[in-house]
């Protein structure tokens, strides 16, 4: 079947089958890698995207349901050749090691700020329930999205 | 030697952020899977459903018959083309029993997961599909998931070693013979003890991945594999395969966090190369997080049984440990060399006379093999002889911490020759101890819990602690061949200063989120006296750095680092005899700092160091004997381990009704000796921390007595999530390392080595007054409940 979606600002349209997750539509059709694949039981949040503004895993989706949708990966942030300021206070609060969760943790943390634009410590480790970092122990992500959040 | 620390100006030990963030937060970054090779094709492996059983006869003609697929193989199709069995680097004792393993198993499965059949197709999809179309036969066979009846050899695994056992390794040392007994039959008091490491899976993010690209009629393959040792995977697939070594390249491309998971040779690695060289055409495999809780190695597993002695006064005065290893169902890498990373730390941080009983029996069962996992042996150990002394302060009625004083080596006795023989470089306990109990408020802590620990209170609190020991920097060759491990323990590195003055530093390491790039090029920005900006870091490439030994065991900076800061000072020693040859001087009247040669005395004679390696490029005006180029080439085997250490506390409140421990604060004072970036050193204890307190807390890899493996994915195993663990409060002691001329001393297992044991002694302490003093991993909801109603229907 055929699906339609914009891409980071770009309209695409891929043949796929119809059991295609919109993350493999993202990284074998659109050719952007970016976003990651951690597990298969929409555990990780390592695929996490923005579909119509709002951050989801990846994962959970066929193809076929964002169709007609615009999607927002994590290449699609920087703008101008300057990181998006969440991707830039990760940077500056060593907020990753290995990087692997980092492009879903940090679409799902712009989404976090999105609805609750000054939470708490407490808020931001609720809101990051869905996102696992193994090598991080999560105290440096909370930082960089309490850091984004003061800016 | 003299230490960075005084220096002006020091690039070392800031806290510089990391070079390798912006391609990773950007998409940029290429892992594995990410890789985009055309013509390839997709490996899919059919595993055993089975923990144990024969396999009486495979079909698949209705899977070659699927869409997409290329090829299928069974472990006997496949057999000739293995010129050895897979790899165990270390054969611990002479007599250690190693059974045969294949890529694919041949005859019998060992463990739910075992591969039995391999899939060519075109694409991913294609090549798992054609799985559900192979029909094996199995003959069911008893399962084997406890390590006692493993044991007993009522049912044998591998029929041709005549038993489940694999060896029993004894460090037994003693300052006369029979002293070990002699300190427990004259003991004012001791304890004896067991606990369960429970099994435990890496869970790295990034699940592995490969592809092996063949180039037919050139006659290279390169292999791209999510790796934390390139080198070791280039010899031991050479050595398995029967393939020149030379004509082999391994590339590790970014690697999404290993934690001892991706130290290993692994089948899928040695079926990508072998059947790509088959096909004449590149072959891609990824694993899918379900088949990597079963594919990829488990860690911990063991039975501990510690005895502690002690005078009246609580002085240690012998140690024996009785081990039970779980090796699964074969030997991987280094699987049996692990429970032995922490034979010499079951004395911990005390002042132990020479008497120390130490024996392990390590035995295969029907689960996934076992192998190094972050730690490696080292906080089990910390673990035994923590709790232990907990347990041993509880007999006595004194305060744990009181206890552990009277039993700390103490500052003034470092270089301490420890009964093992090993020599302790530097430390301080008291000092680690002490500042992370201000930051408790240790007397408030106490005087809380005796208002709010009152018979009847649902909730409790309790504080534990911990000091450690991380025996690292793994590790001197001389050290490792009397251990028996197949390699040494150096680490190479090579620096160049290019035409323009621009450096390239080639290091052995190879980091899975480390950020090596930006510490190393700190350390050569360092000695050389230029910008960090203008060192650019290569490795993970066995093209690029073709000596190595890869990032294991909190090794990378107390050997790699090491070896870089070594290759710097070769490139001045050469670049110093250019520069006296152009300031017609001798040598020796030459002095180096911020990157200039300057002659003592006359600093305005003077040439930098940028002018020399230009002069070194066109060699126009080179003294005699001296050759074109500044490059050196450095190889570090360091003389001893270092010895890291440090002390955790942790306060947890537990709702009794409900069983739940809530971390109420942990804290983390580390002593890793000089610090060459801050940031990066706290973000390795916050990890490492988290890690040891998800043993403590969430994590166990459960198998029921089939043999089938309970928690096959993140739903099932509880990789805890930011919402499920504390902020963490990170202090530091800076004790130098004598052993190295940087000071380091590593500090990647730090806080998995602190953390386990910390957080059950606060969990125990907790409810030790309603008579719990006893609690395996995880202090789950449930455990920590059901240990509750057993303790108080048994008053
Ligand atoms: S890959 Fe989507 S949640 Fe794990
Ligand atoms: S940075 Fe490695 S998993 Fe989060």
């Amino acid at each position: 079947m055929k699906v339609s979606i914009t891409i980071n600002g770009s309209a695409q349209s891929h043949d796929v089958e119809p059991r295609t997750l919109l993350v493999h539509y993202i990284r074998d059709q659109a050719k952007l890698t970016g976003t990651n694949i951690g597990c298969d039981t929409s555990s990780c949040g390592a695929c996490t995207v923005h579909l119509d503004g709002e951050a989801a895993k990846s994962c959970t989706i066929l193809a076929a349901q964002a169709d007609g949708g615009a999607v927002t990966t994590i290449e699609g942030l920087a703008t101008n050749g300057e990181m998006h300021p969440m991707q830039k206070a990760f940077m500056e609060n060593h907020g990753l090691q290995c990087g692997y969760c980092t492009p879903g943790m940090v679409m799902a943390a712009i989404g976090l700020l999105n609805e609750n634009p000054k939470p708490t410590d407490e808020e931001v480790r609720l809101g990051l329930e869905g996102n696992l970092c193994r090598c991080t122990g999560y105290h440096n992500i909370v930082k960089s999205v309490l850091a984004a959040a003061n800016k | 030697m003299s230490i960075t620390q005084e220096r002006t100006n020091s690039i070392i030990g800031t806290r510089m952020l990391r070079r390798e963030d912006p391609a990773l937060l950007t998409g940029e970054a290429k892992f594995t899977n990410d890789l985009v090779i055309p013509g390839a094709l997709h490996l899919a492996v059919l595993r055993s459903p089975y923990a144990h059983a024969r396999i009486k006869s495979i079909n698949v003609s209705d899977a070659l018959a699927m869409p997409g697929v290329v090829a299928v193989y069974t472990g006997k199709d496949l057999r000739d083309a293995w010129a050895a069995p897979m790899p165990c680097a270390w054969p611990v004792t002479p007599d250690m029993k190693n059974p045969a393993h294949f890529p694919l198993a041949l005859d019998k499965v060992c463990y739910v997961g075992d591969g039995v059949v391999a899939v060519l197709a075109n694409s991913e999809t294609e090549s798992r599909d054609a799985l559900d179309a192979i029909d094996v036969a199995y003959e069911p066979l008893q399962a084997i998931t406890d390590l006692e009846v493993a044991l007993s050899d009522k049912t044998i695994i591998h029929e041709d070693l005549g038993t489940n056992k694999s060896y029993t390794w004894n460090l037994k040392v003693e300052a006369t013979e029979g002293a070990v007994d002699e300190a427990f039959k004259n003991a004012a008091f001791s304890v004896s003890e067991r606990y369960i490491q429970q099994r435990l899976i890496p869970m790295a993010m990034e699940p592995r991945a490969v592809v092996a690209v063949p180039q037919p009629f050139g006659g290279d393959i390169t292999l791209y594999s999510a790796t934390q040792v390139p080198h070791i995977l280039k010899v031991m697939t050479a050595i398995t395969l029967g393939i020149p070594e030379h004509q082999l390249r391994v590339v590790a491309p970014s690697v999404g966090g290993g934690f001892g998971s991706k130290l290993d040779v692994y089948a899928e690695e040695l079926l990508c190369v072998a059947l790509s060289r088959k096909h004449g055409a590149p072959v891609r495999w990824v694993e899918e997080r379900s088949e990597n809780t079963q594919a990829t190695i488990h860690g911990r597993g063991q039975i501990q049984n510690i005895e502690l002695a002690a005078d009246k006064d609580g002085k240690l005065t012998a140690v024996r440990v009785r081990l039970i290893g779980d090796m699964g169902a074969y030997l991987q890498l280094v699987t049996p060399g692990v429970p032995l990373l922490g034979a010499f730390l079951y004395a911990g941080v005390y002042d132990l006379p020479v008497a120390y009983d130490f024996s392990c029996t390590s035995v295969f069962t029907t689960m996934t093999p076992t192998d190094a996992y972050r730690g490696a042996g080292r906080p089990e150990a910390t673990y035994a002889i923590e709790v232990a002394m907990d347990a041993l302060a509880r007999k006595m009625n004194i305060d744990p911490y009181e206890l552990r004083k009277r039993n700390y080596i103490k500052k003034e006795q470092f270089p301490y020759t420890a009964f093992s023989g090993l020599t302790y470089d530097s430390g301080d306990h008291l000092a680690a101890a002490e500042k992370a109990m201000g930051h408790a408020d240790y007397a408030a802590v106490r005087k809380k819990q005796a208002t709010q620990n009152v018979a009847g209170a649902r909730k409790r609190l309790g504080i534990g602690m911990t000091s450690y020991f991380e025996m690292c920097g793994l590790a001197p060759s001389r050290v490792l061949a009397s251990l028996n491990y197949g390699a040494g323990g150096w680490e190479s590195a090579t620096v160049r200063v290019l035409p323009t003055s621009k450096v390239q530093v080639v290091t052995g390491t190879s980091p899975h989120g480390q950020g090596h790039e930006t510490s190393w090029a700190m350390i050569a920005a360092e000695k050389l006296g230029v910008a960090p900006e203008d060192v650019d870091v290569l490795h993970s490439d066995t093209a690029i750095a073709p000596l190595g030994l890869d990032t294991y065991g909190s090794r990378s900076l107390a050997v790699g680092g090491v070896a870089i800061a070594g290759a710097c000072d070769k490139v001045i020693d050469k670049a110093r005899l250019i520069a006296a040859h152009q300031l017609e001087c001798a040598a020796e009247d030459l002095e180096f700092a911020q990157g200039t040669f300057s002659v003592k005395g006359s600093p305005d004679k003077a040439v930098p160091l940028a002018a020399i390696a230009f002069a070194a490029f066109t060699a126009h005006n080179l003294p005699d004997g001296v050759e074109p180029n500044l490059e050196a080439q450095y190889t570090h085997d360091p003389k001893n381990f270092s010895w890291p250490f440090g002390a955790h506390i942790c306060i947890v409140e537990i709702d009794t009704e409900t069983g739940k421990v809530d971390v109420l604060k942990y804290i983390a004072v580390d002593d890793c000796g000089i610090q060459i970036n801050p940031l990066i050193v706290e973000g390795q204890v916050h990890g490492g921390v988290v890690q040891g307190l998800a043993q403590a807390l969430y994590e166990e890899a459960v198998y029921d007595t089939d043999g089938n493996l309970k928690t096959t994915n993140l739903a099932e195993y509880l990789v805890p999530a930011a919402c499920d663990v504390p902020p963490i409060t990170t202090d530091f002691t800076v004790t130098p390392s004598p052993t190295n001329q940087l000071g380091v001393k590593g500090v990647g297992e730090a806080g998995t080595i602190g953390a386990a044991s910390t957080v059950m002694n606060a969990v125990i302490d907790a409810l030790s007054g309603l008579g719990v003093t006893k609690l395996d991993m995880p202090a789950s909801p449930n455990n920590v409940w059901k240990a509750i109603q057993a303790a108080q229907g048994g008053k």
